[in-house]
């Protein structure tokens, strides 16, 4: 059948990886406000986002991860510096570049069947029939297949998330990006979260970006890690996390993990104490807690 | 209490009680209880001659009036009238209202260019408007329906303008990615975002009409639950005041309840208003 054929071909392809969707970030700086009252989140900031790889950018909180995001996605302008895709300049939004945003974006007024396939029906490209069978292969791929017909509101966090996840998912984009996307979950729900993603980036392999504050997610998700500095944000360092594939939790006891995380610690720390010194309130608190699961992890 | 069951029958039943037991319960009884004494004092007030709240006239009178009253056209014929004018003023609002609120909500030159003539004209009650309507509208019924159009008008415009610019950036900017050009943003976006504020300016409007219409008939019409009201003051015939206060009452409630149901059929995704 058909569908058989088109998953047969998508599995190959995902072993093979994805050959788009790969990013830079090019002395990109951005501030907001004027004159006076003009502050700089990003300055000289430069990175790249491998193609079919999950890159997680990690930094204290309100140091301009989400300025990253935007400006990838194309919502905001950088000042100075350039940003490209696969070698062509980012030009505004698209859907080769798809956002799952820290808090809910579902539009509340559809259903969540209707929110899945809103990309592919106005884009026009593809038969309701096509349409419809892709949906459904998603749906229940992610266990919403009952709750298709609920609107947003009906539907719990985990599921919300699950339901943003394959509405970008499904217009096949050559980067995904999350911000923050598991933030105010419970702890169990985000366990779950972070399993159905890492298995989901696993299958597609396509290029993803993931940001987050959490240390331990940072690792386990990533292929490769940034550190990002203060305002105004640079990279402070990129960390390769060997891990294998697969990814499982009981990796996170394993030295290796230990390893790399005590070096993002370390940075995190400086950076946070940076922070401290300087007056923001929001990176002290990161501060402390990276500081007490520095002390939890070194007295293990 | 009971161990719940969870069989359909069952489920039915125990809705059934749920109903029974919100009818029945201590609150309703308690509200049951005041409203019967409000009906005592008020009674005994009149047949008492209580200074100033002994002149209203007591229910025993109003209902005998009622009686009287239900079975003569020209009542219901006063309902009609005023629900006519009420609903073609508040149509034209909405007509008028709606696409120009979305306008002024969505183009910011458009709304710097109407927003001062709106906000100028808009401190004018309806009511100041009635002598001015009736020197310039050809007929009586024409102004009363620009008054209650008026009544109406700025609370929609002003309730759509404030829904369709707190629209969250985030819809669109999701919309956009995932490649809607402006039609779409606009009536799978904007529009559906704004509705709950389309209701809420048309459940809000409807209650300023009826307070205009009343209000406008007592000075300037001949027919009309206003007219009832003020024509029974002048004639002396006290308890069809009341009739009348009662009517335009329940004739507001029943229009608003109207609107805010086909707001919720409308916006099924809300929880009801």
């Amino acid at each position: 059948m058909v569908d058989n054929g088109r998953k047969a071909s998508d599995i190959k392809a995902a072993n093979t990886g994805s050959s788009t969707g790969e990013m830079n970030f090019l002395s990109v700086s951005k501030s907001y406000g004027v004159g006076p009252l003009s502050q700089p989140v990003l300055e000289d900031c430069s990175f790249t986002i491998e193609r079919g790889k999950l890159t997680v950018l990690i930094g204290p909180s309100g140091c301009g991860k989400t300025t990253i995001i935007n400006i990838l996605a194309g919502y905001e302008n950088p000042d100075s510096g350039s940003v490209t895709l696969d070698g062509s300049p980012v030009q505004g939004p698209g859907k080769d570049r798809l956002v799952v945003f820290q808090e809910t974006a579902l539009f509340p007024w559809m259903t969540t069947y209707q929110n899945v396939i809103y990309g592919l029906k106005v884009r026009k490209e593809m038969s309701r029939k096509e349409l419809e069978s892709r949906a459904m292969d998603l749906l229940i791929k992610v266990g919403l297949l009952e709750f298709k017909d609920k609107y947003p509101t009906q539907l719990s966090g985990g599921m919300q998330r699950r339901a943003e996840l394959i509405r970008a998912l499904i217009n096949n984009p050559k980067v995904m990006m999350m911000d923050e996307p598991f933030r105010g979950l419970d702890a169990m729900t985000r366990e779950l979260m972070q399993e159905y993603y890492v298995r989901l980036f696993e299958e597609n392999r396509g290029t993803n970006l993931f940001v987050t504050s959490e240390i331990e997610e940072a690792i386990f998700l990533s292929d490769r890690l940034l550190i990002m500095s203060n305002r105004p944000a640079k990279i402070r360092k990129t960390i390769e996390v060997n891990l294998p594939r697969p990814r499982e939790f009981h990796m996170l006891t394993s030295l290796e993990y230990l390893n790399y995380k005590r070096e993002a610690l370390e940075i995190l720390h400086e950076e946070a104490m940076k922070a401290f010194a300087s007056g923001s309130k929001i990176a002290a608190v990161d501060f402390l807690e990276a500081y007490s699961e520095r002390q939890a992890s070194s007295e293990n | 209490m009971g161990v719940q069951q969870n069989t359909a029958v069952s489920g039915k039943k125990s809705n059934l009680r749920k109903l029974r037991k919100t009818v029945l319960s201590k609150t309703t009884y308690r509200g049951i209880l005041a409203v019967i004494i409000f009906f005592i004092c008020w009674e005994a007030s009149s047949r008492l001659h209580f200074p100033i709240v002994g002149e209203i006239p007591p229910p025993s009178s109003v209902l005998k009036a009622m009686q009287k009253i239900v079975g003569d056209a020209g009542f219901w014929k006063s309902w009609l009238v005023s629900f006519k004018r009420v609903f073609s003023g508040f149509i034209v609002a909405q007509i008028i209202g709606i696409p120009l609120g979305l306008l002024m909500g969505i183009n910011r030159i458009f709304r710097e260019l109407m927003f001062p003539g709106i906000e100028i004209l808009r401190p004018i009650p309806p009511l100041a408007w009635v002598p001015t309507a009736v020197i310039f509208w050809p007929t009586a019924e024409m102004s009363m329906t620009f008054v209650t159009f008026l009544g109406a008008f700025f609370t929609v415009v002003l309730n759509i303008i404030g829904g369709a610019r707190s629209i969250d950036v985030r819809y669109l900017r999701a919309a956009y990615s995932l490649g809607s050009r402006r039609r779409d943003i606009f009536f799978r976006i904007v529009l559906p975002a704004t509705l709950p504020s389309i209701f809420v300016g048309m459940a809000v409007g409807m209650g300023i009409t009826w307070e205009v219409v009343v209000a406008a008939e007592m000075i300037a019409s001949r027919s009309g639950l206003g007219f009832l009201t003020w024509q029974s003051y002048v004639a002396g015939n006290y308890p069809v005041i009341v009739i009348g206060m009662i009517s335009i009452g329940v004739a507001g409630f029943l229009s608003s309840s109207l609107i805010r149901l086909i707001g919720n059929f409308f916006t099924p995704w809300r929880k009801v208003i």
